[in-house]
């Protein structure tokens, strides 16, 4: 909770002047038992109306600049809140932005939106809260004190035996159900976690009629999230009712004490009202103090949930702008692999075993093998996005991790396996390969990726719109999309990971032929499991269980890889040849 | 001012429907409502006890201390009863609100169940989890609010009138003078701020789906080096939403300090009259005394239920979002004589179908087509030409906008959903798992499958030998979206979620397309015998698996152009042709 504070730095004016104001405010208030004291000590039994008049416009003036001072106050401590919050999720999000595969597979989704969502507008309110209350309430606790000392010492100990004790009753109740909204907070992700998949699932979930189930399930957890509302409502709800006791409680002291004083001539009757006014203003104050603490708790639970993001670092570290790093580039070998292996975090073992391989410039190279064979994680090490546990990868001469991470991957044009397009127009959406394309380059890249006749077919052209996700497109469309905008940034090399899955033999056929006669001398990786795809590579790698069985050109294979056989025959049998 | 109406309008059916859900929870509400009064009566009568034991305090040697005995007495009673009532109100408060707010969430939910795919298709998913999860959040904590603080306030004010009036007459009606002023200034600002917490809301709700869009796709944006321009968009969204914040928070706290000054002047006024009373000698110090704390807790109720009034707003404007909801058109219910098929023997039938999700783009025309029992169609055709869309029609994910679809010669309007899809076996292009175990994935369609069963459907689908070699067998636990799986292994588990329950129609959407070849080819081994006797629909490239069908649909801008079996369709030399040959033309 404390690192996130630093984001209300920039408010520091705002996050000063308003609980100063609150207090100027305060002070006032504070001031008005006295001025009724006054009334009934002087006022009335000198039977003197003038005074009384003149008293009471003094309450009047104070209520005037009380008011004023509060407006500024609340004006202040709502644009510190706010400019705080929508720093933190800006923070928030450069941050979730900053980090690596391996930590958004362990993290998950919904976490991260609840966190950036309900999680900093709790922080938010609770910030806002307390610039208007942290300073003003504790004052008018210890400002009743200090006037009940003016007034008299002996009655004003009642104040100092109080205080303690409320403050214990407070913190607590605090301290108990602090754990306990963490674990509320826990229950509402999984609620959240479950709307999420019914609306990403709902065809499955309808085609194997799983409604009633799915439902039987949300009401389950749902509940379960009700019982630990509850359940720690009973404990706050505690608060109000001992602070009541112990304050009024204190008032019945108070008076006995007063009365014993008034008995002897040491106080006045006006000075025994004062004095119980001042415990009754402590009892207002606290009411506040006590929800503000209920919402601190809440708050300080949602920080440390935000906080954790921040402290979950980025597992592939940033290399700092080395001089001359690029002068080093050599035209050697486009991409190696240099006994490379890798193991993902948490997993057992190994995913990719002592690969080997060199790919010159301008080669198209076939990656295929089995399903976790190790396919997707042999290219993805080529831009960072896991990191070799040993061995090292290569481009133009350089290991990976001596580029800066956006000049290594401004090389690279990749289309995963899951077509994945944003809200807004084809044009937008390319653009993501490269923000300066021209008109005729989106084109291009359109043709080649055999996208050119959808876009064509559509009224608003490069300009029509697609929907989050890419829902009014068809699985097809959205791959060449995906291929088109990744050859927007005419990267030097162009992966492939399965992306022609959707599309028909023909259409794939075409787009390998329209990638081979791209101007450009861009290195290619097919990844795929048919063998038509890759059969005209210069270097086919046969992957299994993480282990490069093969590697050779088609031909070769054909004649020394088992397992490329095995693969090849199935598809094309061999009467047809 | 039309406009105005409408809007308060709306914001009093909102909140019928909300006392609607709070209706059920009579007892509690009962309960309370009892627990509140029993609170207020004994807190408002603390204060004439307090009047009471200064009015035996009056100076030196002059005080009356049997009196004053008794009272303090009373008084250490009534607190702790106070205190006790209070809690328990506390407690129904907390359970009435958390109640509802679960009946409001569970009846979303429900109603996410049985929404028009339509819906759900248009509309992005961070809105919608947003209405559900946040939305519903903001409007418990508003009704707790409204709940421990309104009703006692209101009470509060009447008790307190009621006392005073009892006590000085002439004061009461300064006090009652007053009051309209507070009141004004505390609507003025509520109604002034619903529309700025409304917009706060729905720029929320924006910036919610924005995140979604970006963080769930933050593979992709990391790929291209979008993180500047995803910052830049969400910079924009985050300072309309910072400035449309500013403006809902600070207009609404200008209501405490207002009507707090309000209650200033008619504590002076109480005070001014008070103590002009006193000199003239028509009212005690001990009276004055009560009088004043009675205007000062008078009055606090103002600024609490000004305060709650604010807070309801926010959680009306919140909660009228998930009423949007749960009121949002339902799929058209299955019809009354809807038949229950527990058997269907897989003939299907299309006849005359039109349909298009937009009126203006037409898809399907007057399409029709038998299959019969046992038969596999073929559904093949250049990308985007429509394929999904037929699973769409034959699932009654959407319905047809003329002609019928019939199974068994049943109109499927005539059929129960449920009927209908679980006579359908489907495996989508889009693997979609469930946050669980293998094992509940596995028997979703069946959940009372037994060992045995589970186990030779996932050897049957070759998922077996994967699964066995991950940490906990069939009982390891997968994460959103099938988690750290492969598209591969999440594909072979939705055939084994499909091989279990082997219904008598299949459909299968390109379901093997990420599976590597030496599998598929024993995985169309299994379909294969899976199939046999089964009527199948494959939106397949494939051409083994197109070879075999008996009907071959080709299909071109949503239209059926061609329709036969591979030998005819190759022999008419039609676009087919075309697109068979061209797999070896490079």
């Amino acid at each position: 909770m404390k690192k996130i504070l630093k984001y209300l730095k920039d408010y520091r004016k705002e996050s000063i002047l308003a609980p100063l104001f609150k207090m100027l405010e305060a002070s006032f208030e504070l001031l008005i038992p006295l001025v009724v004291a006054a009334i009934i000590d002087t006022g009335i039994p000198n039977r003197d109306n003038s005074y009384i008049i003149r008293m009471c416009a003094i309450m009047i003036a104070l209520g005037i600049i009380g008011l004023t001072c509060s407006l500024t106050a609340q004006y202040f401590s709502a644009r510190a809140a706010v400019g705080f919050a929508t720093k933190l999720r800006h923070a928030l999000f450069s941050h979730i932005q900053s980090l690596s595969f391996t930590e958004m597979d362990t993290i998950g989704t919904s976490t991260l939106i609840t966190r950036m969502t309900s999680d900093v507008n709790q922080v938010q309110s609770c910030v806002n809260m307390v610039l208007r209350l942290f300073l003003r309430s504790p004052f008018i606790v210890l400002g009743a004190m200090v006037m009940a000392f003016t007034i008299d010492w002996e009655a004003a100990l009642v104040f100092v035996v109080t205080i303690p004790l409320l403050c214990i009753v407070v913190f607590g109740v605090m301290l108990v159900t602090m754990p306990l909204y963490k674990k509320v907070q826990a229950g509402l992700d999984k609620v959240l976690g479950i709307t999420r998949e019914n609306l990403t699932g709902a065809r499955v979930i309808r085609a194997f009629n799983k409604e009633e189930s799915e439902i039987r399930y949300f009401t389950n957890h749902n509940q379960l999230l009700t019982a630990m509302q509850v359940h720690v409502g009973k404990i706050a709800a505690l608060t109000n009712p001992f602070t009541y006791i112990i304050i009024n409680g204190a008032i019945v002291v108070l008076i006995y004490i007063g009365a014993v004083r008034v008995e002897s001539g040491i106080l006045l009757q006006g000075q025994v009202v004062a004095l119980v006014n001042y415990m009754s203003q402590i009892l207002v104050e606290l009411i506040k103090m006590a929800d503000l603490i209920v919402n601190i708790t809440k708050s300080v639970a949602c920080g440390d949930r935000i906080q954790s993001i921040f402290e979950t670092e980025t597992s592939i570290s940033v290399t700092e702008k080395k001089e001359g790093w690029d002068k080093k580039e050599t035209d050697s070998y486009a991409v190696e692999w240099d006994h490379v292996c890798l193991t993902y975090q948490g997993a057992g073992a190994e995913s990719l075993t002592d690969i080997n391989l060199k790919v010159r410039k301008g080669q198209t190279v076939g990656v295929i093998g089995g399903t976790g064979s190790g396919k997707t994680s042999l290219i993805h090490l080529i831009p960072r996005f896991y990191d070799v546990t040993k061995g090292t990868i290569k481009i133009n001469g350089i290991d990976v991790r001596d580029y800066p991470i956006e000049e290594l991957r401004r090389k690279i044009g990749i289309v995963m396996q899951k077509a994945v397009l944003f809200k807004g127009t084809i044009r937008e959406n390319l653009l993501w390969g490269n923000k300066e394309a021209t008109e005729e380059e989106l084109w291009e890249a359109l043709e080649t990726a055999q996208a050119k006749e959808i876009v064509e077919g559509k009224e608003g052209g490069l300009d029509s719109n697609i929907a989050q996700g890419g829902k009014n497109l068809s699985g097809g469309q959205r791959q060449r999309f995906t291929i088109a905008r990744a050859l927007v940034r005419k990267p030097e090399i162009l992966i492939l990971d399965d992306s022609a899955s959707a599309l028909d033999y023909a259409t794939d056929a075409k787009l390998r032929k329209a990638i081979r006669e791209r101007k450009e001398q861009m290195t290619v990786f097919i990844v795929s499991q048919r063998t038509s795809s890759i059969q005209y590579a210069d270097q086919i790698i046969v992957l299994d269980d993480g282990i490069a069985v093969g590697v050779g050109t088609h031909q070769e294979l054909l004649q020394t890889c088992p397992v490329y056989q095995e693969i090849y025959y199935s598809q094309f049998p061999k009467e047809e040849q | 001012m039309a406009q105005e109406k409408t809007k308060r309008k709306k914001q009093i059916q909102t909140l019928k429907k909300v006392m609607q859900f709070i209706g059920k929870h009579w007892l509690f509400l009962f309960l309370s409502i009892l627990l509140g009064a029993v609170t207020v009566a004994l807190r408002l009568y603390l204060p004439i006890l307090i009047g009471d034991a200064v009015n035996f305090i009056v100076g030196k040697e002059n005080v009356n201390f049997h009196g004053l005995f008794a009272i303090l007495q009373t008084m250490a009673i009534i607190i702790l009863l106070t205190a006790g009532a209070q809690w328990l109100m506390n407690i129904c408060n907390n359970k009435i609100t958390y109640q509802v707010v679960q009946d409001i969430r569970e009846k979303a939910f429900r109603k996410l169940e049985i929404l028009p795919l339509k819906y759900i298709d248009s509309h992005s998913y961070g809105e919608i989890v947003s209405r559900v999860i946040a939305d519903v959040d903001q409007f418990a904590d508003g009704l707790l609010m409204g709940f421990t603080q309104f009703f006692t306030g209101l009470v509060t004010i009447l008790g307190t009138l009621v006392i005073m009036l009892t006590k000085n007459v002439g004061i009461t009606v300064v006090v009652i003078l007053v009051t309209p002023i507070s009141l004004f200034v505390a609507s003025f600002i509520a109604r002034k701020t619903y529309m700025m917490f409304k917009l706060q809301s729905e720029t929320r709700g924006e910036q919610t789906a924005f995140i979604d869009e970006m963080i769930g796709n933050q593979k992709v944006v990391q790929a291209f080096g979008h993180e500047k321009e995803a910052m830049e968009q969400f910079d924009a969204i985050n300072n309309r939403l910072s400035s449309c914040s500013l403006n809902a928070i600070f207009f609404s706290s200008i209501t405490n300090p207002s009507t707090r000054f309000v209650n200033s002047l008619v504590y002076t006024g109480v005070a001014l009259t008070g103590a002009m009373a006193v000199v003239k000698g028509t009212l005690s110090v001990g009276d004055l005394t009560s009088l004043l704390s009675y205007a000062n807790q008078y009055t606090k109720p103002f600024n609490e239920i000004s305060g709650v009034v604010t807070e309801l707003q926010n959680a009306l404007a919140c909660v009228a979002r998930v009423f949007e909801l749960i009121e949002e058109e339902a799929q058209t219910p299955d019809a009354v004589d809807a038949v229950e098929k527990t058997q269907v023997d897989g003939r299907v039938s299309l006849q005359n179908v039109n349909f298009s999700y937009v009126p203006e783009q037409k898809l399907i025309q007057n399409f029709s087509l038998k299959v019969k029992p046992g038969q596999r169609v073929a559904i093949v055709g250049p990308t985007g030409c429509g394929k999904t869309t037929i699973i769409n029609l034959l699932m009654r994910f959407y319905d047809v906008n003329s002609g019928s679809i019939q199974v068994d010669g049943t109109d499927i309007r005539h059929m129960t959903r449920r009927s209908l899809r679980a006579g359908y076996g489907m495996v989508l292009q889009e693997t979609w798992l469930k946050a669980g175990t293998i094992r509940e994935n596995i028997i979703m369609g069946k959940p009372d499958a037994t060992e045995d069963d589970i186990l030779t459907a996932a050897k049957a689908s070759h998922a077996h030998s994967f699964i066995k070699r991950l940490p906990n067998g069939y009982d390891t636990w997968i994460g959103e979206d099938g988690g750290s799986l492969s598209q591969g292994q999440k594909q072979l588990l939705c055939i084994t979620r499909v091989m279990l329950c082997l219904p008598p129609m299949l459909i299968l959407d390109e379901a093997t397309s990420s599976i590597d070849t030496r599998t598929e080819i024993r995985i169309q081994k299994a379909f294969a015998r899976m199939m046999e006797g089964r009527t199948s629909f494959i939106v397949a490239h494939r051409l083994s698996t197109i070879r075999e069908a008996d009907i071959i649909l080709v299909m071109k801008d949503g239209n059926i152009i061609e329709q036969g079996n591979h030998e005819t369709l190759l022999a008419q030399g039609g676009f087919y042709a075309n697109l068979y040959q061209s797999q070896f033309s490079m």
